[in-house]
């Protein structure tokens, strides 16, 4: 196949502890580590393997999101992308929205395989994949842990509840990426400086005439509920009698 | 009057847990009419345990040797042909509803609500972003279809005391093929499933290989207790991935979890919260899983956990 295009979202780091603002308005960002979510860089590393084993001739990385997520774009041009798109647009762009645009640059490009995350860990939505698949009218295998290309199909094992499902899909398609797809490579101070050099178009959101869906609007944050302060026991039989006093066992 | 589709999940023969519990959030909106469809090779015994549930107004069954395994690719365009008229389509926030509600979604030209933990409204509804480190109330648009998934690890199962009418339907509607199911592998066990035990233990890294896992399961079986894992064992390969507690492994809400050897990172965390009672045994005391545990014990799991085997009998 020709071309591969991976999805890159900026998102707070995943070490950091996320703290709600006080007025309920959102999180704190300010001044908090952003990352590639980290189930984009798996997605990542899956192509690049892919086209490493000349199953695929280009990887185009893909930004929707403020001008800040080249940081992102350039990151996944360092561990060895080829070209990347930023589509400048409020972050808060609902799902649909996001994977119009995915489609958008689908077809500009004449794109044959789609791997995205299969969910960012800001929203937690693992919805983009699956409804790009939708207005794509193509296949998807989601939450993948092993991806083999024969020709014009893909087979992939699916983390599912109930183990691993293996389904093949005809390409065009969609694949989203689980944990345990691959372990992504680091990026070594040459590629930074090579990855300068590769090309990052920006485009805004109106040059794709992407028509807005009905939004889902987010009115509140809260923090969670939080738990009790619970009890430490010295010893095993400390543990039984604890156990024992909450009528568990 | 407010209608539901519900989106029945189920492995050809039983209907699975998240069903029911999804029945639950859905009859929390005012005035539900809750309809649940079964998408089956034959439908038949499925839809018989549907009608059971109670809340259930009907089921809708539609058997077609198409539908034995559930591909979204091929249930979603029946589940879009037959939404009309409804006001949500609801499925459970399992790998099924993650993989399938989206899709159908999307065909509605709608957005998704992923993982509902409270209805507040007709259209409000409360959900966690960032691994749970903040709950967010969204508000659906109104005039167009709702389409969600529940997080069933925030709902108790409705009970089995109905007796709803079924109606075969038929979507009338072509089917894709370009997606094929090859095998599932499932990691048998007659051990309590994960996601409904009433109990859990699970462990950590601190295991060390998939022998030592044994210790895991002695405790679980003295306690009638489903096991699961954090994703650091897992990875290690000590155990299989459908055990795999927390942010991208499963939700659950036992009434007694055992975290062993676990240090509680907040992916692992975020699996656990609704839990009843969370026990930690942990060697270092530092470690950030005694900020949540109910019960605390600072130990060397290597003896502790023998130890509350034996302790059990
Ligand atoms: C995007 C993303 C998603 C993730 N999703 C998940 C998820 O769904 N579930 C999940 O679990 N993780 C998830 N993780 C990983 C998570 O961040 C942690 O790395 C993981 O949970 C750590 O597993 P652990 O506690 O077993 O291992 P460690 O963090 O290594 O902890 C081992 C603990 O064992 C203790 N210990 C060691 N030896 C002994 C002994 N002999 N006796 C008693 N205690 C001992 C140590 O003190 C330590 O606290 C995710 C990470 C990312 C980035
Ligand atoms: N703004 C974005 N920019 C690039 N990729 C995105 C964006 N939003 C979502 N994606 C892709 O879609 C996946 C699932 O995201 P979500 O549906 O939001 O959980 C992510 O892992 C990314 O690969």
């Amino acid at each position: 196949m020709e071309k591969i295009l991976v999805g890159l979202k900026r998102a707070v780091d995943y070490n950091v502890r996320v703290r709600v603002k006080s007025d309920g308005s959102g999180v704190e960002t300010d001044g908090v580590k952003m990352s590639i979510n980290p189930f984009d860089e798996i997605a990542l590393e899956e192509a690049l393997r892919i086209r490493e084993r000349g199953e695929a001739s280009e990887v185009i990385v893909l930004s929707i999101g403020p001008g800040d997520a080249q940081q992102q774009l350039r990151t996944g041009l360092a561990m060895g992308a080829d070209r990347a798109i930023l589509v400048e647009a409020d972050a808060a762009l609902d799902a649909l929205d996001r994977a119009r645009v995915f489609k958008a640059i689908v077809d500009r490009e004449g794109v044959e395989l789609v791997v995205l995350g299969k969910q960012a860990i800001d929203d937690d939505n693992n919805q983009t994949g699956q409804m790009l698949a939708a207005v794509w009218d193509r296949p998807q295998a989601t939450f993948a842990s092993e991806v083999a290309i024969d020709g014009n199909t893909a087979r992939v094992t699916r983390e599912v509840d109930a183990g691993l499902e293996t389904i093949e899909v005809d390409l065009p398609a969609v694949i989203t990426a689980d944990l345990r797809l691959n372990d992504p490579r680091y990026v070594k101070l040459p590629d930074i400086m090579k990855a300068k050099k590769k090309p990052l178009d920006t485009l805004a959101l109106a040059d794709l005439g992407i028509e807005a869906s009905p939004a889902i609007e987010e009115t509140h944050f809260a923090p969670p509920e939080a738990r009790q302060k619970g009890i430490m026991v010295d010893d095993v039989s400390g543990l039984v009698t604890a156990l024992k006093d909450k009528g568990l066992i | 009057m407010a209608n539901v589709l519900l989106i029945a999940e189920h492995d050809g023969t039983n209907l699975n847990p998240s069903t029911a519990k999804s029945v639950a959030c859905a009859a929390n909106i005012e005035g539900a009419e809750v309809h649940v469809l079964v998408l089956a090779a034959d439908a038949a015994g499925v839809a018989a345990e549907a009608s059971r549930l109670d809340s259930v107004a009907k089921v809708l069954t539609v058997s077609n040797p198409a539908n034995e395994n559930a591909l979204a690719a091929v249930l979603a365009p029946q589940i879009v042909a037959l939404a009309d008229g409804y006001d949500y389509v609801f499925g459970p926030s399992t790998t099924f509803g993650k993989d399938l509600m989206p899709r159908v979604a999307a065909m509605l030209g709608v957005n998704q609500i992923s993982d509902i933990m409270s209805v507040e409204g007709s259209h409000t509804f409360k959900r966690p972003v960032y691994a749970g480190n903040a709950i967010v109330t969204v508000n659906a648009p109104e005039g167009h279809t709702v389409v969600a998934t529940v997080r069933t690890a925030s709902y108790r199962a409705v009970g089995s005391d109905n007796a709803a009418p079924v109606e075969a339907v038929d979507p009338g509607v072509e089917l894709p093929t370009h997606t094929r199911f090859v095998e599932l592998q499932t990691g048998q066990s007659d051990r309590p499933d994960l996601q409904t035990a009433a109990r859990v233990v699970s462990g950590g890294r601190a295991l060390g290989s998939s022998e030592s896992f044994d210790i895991i399961y002695a405790l679980a079986d003295k306690l009638a207790a489903g096991v699961g894992a954090s994703r650091a064992a897992v990875d290690a390969g000590y155990v299989p991935n459908d055990m795999q507690v927390g942010q991208t492994g499963k939700i659950i809400a036992p009434d007694l979890y055992l975290a062993i050897g676990i240090s509680g990172a907040i992916q692992h965390l975020t699996g656990i919260k609704d839990a009843g009672t969370i026990v930690a045994i942990n060697k270092d005391e530092e470690a950030p899983i005694f900020e949540v545990a109910d019960i605390g014990l600072v130990a060397d799991l290597f003896d502790a956990v023998p130890e509350l085997t034996e302790a059990l009998d």
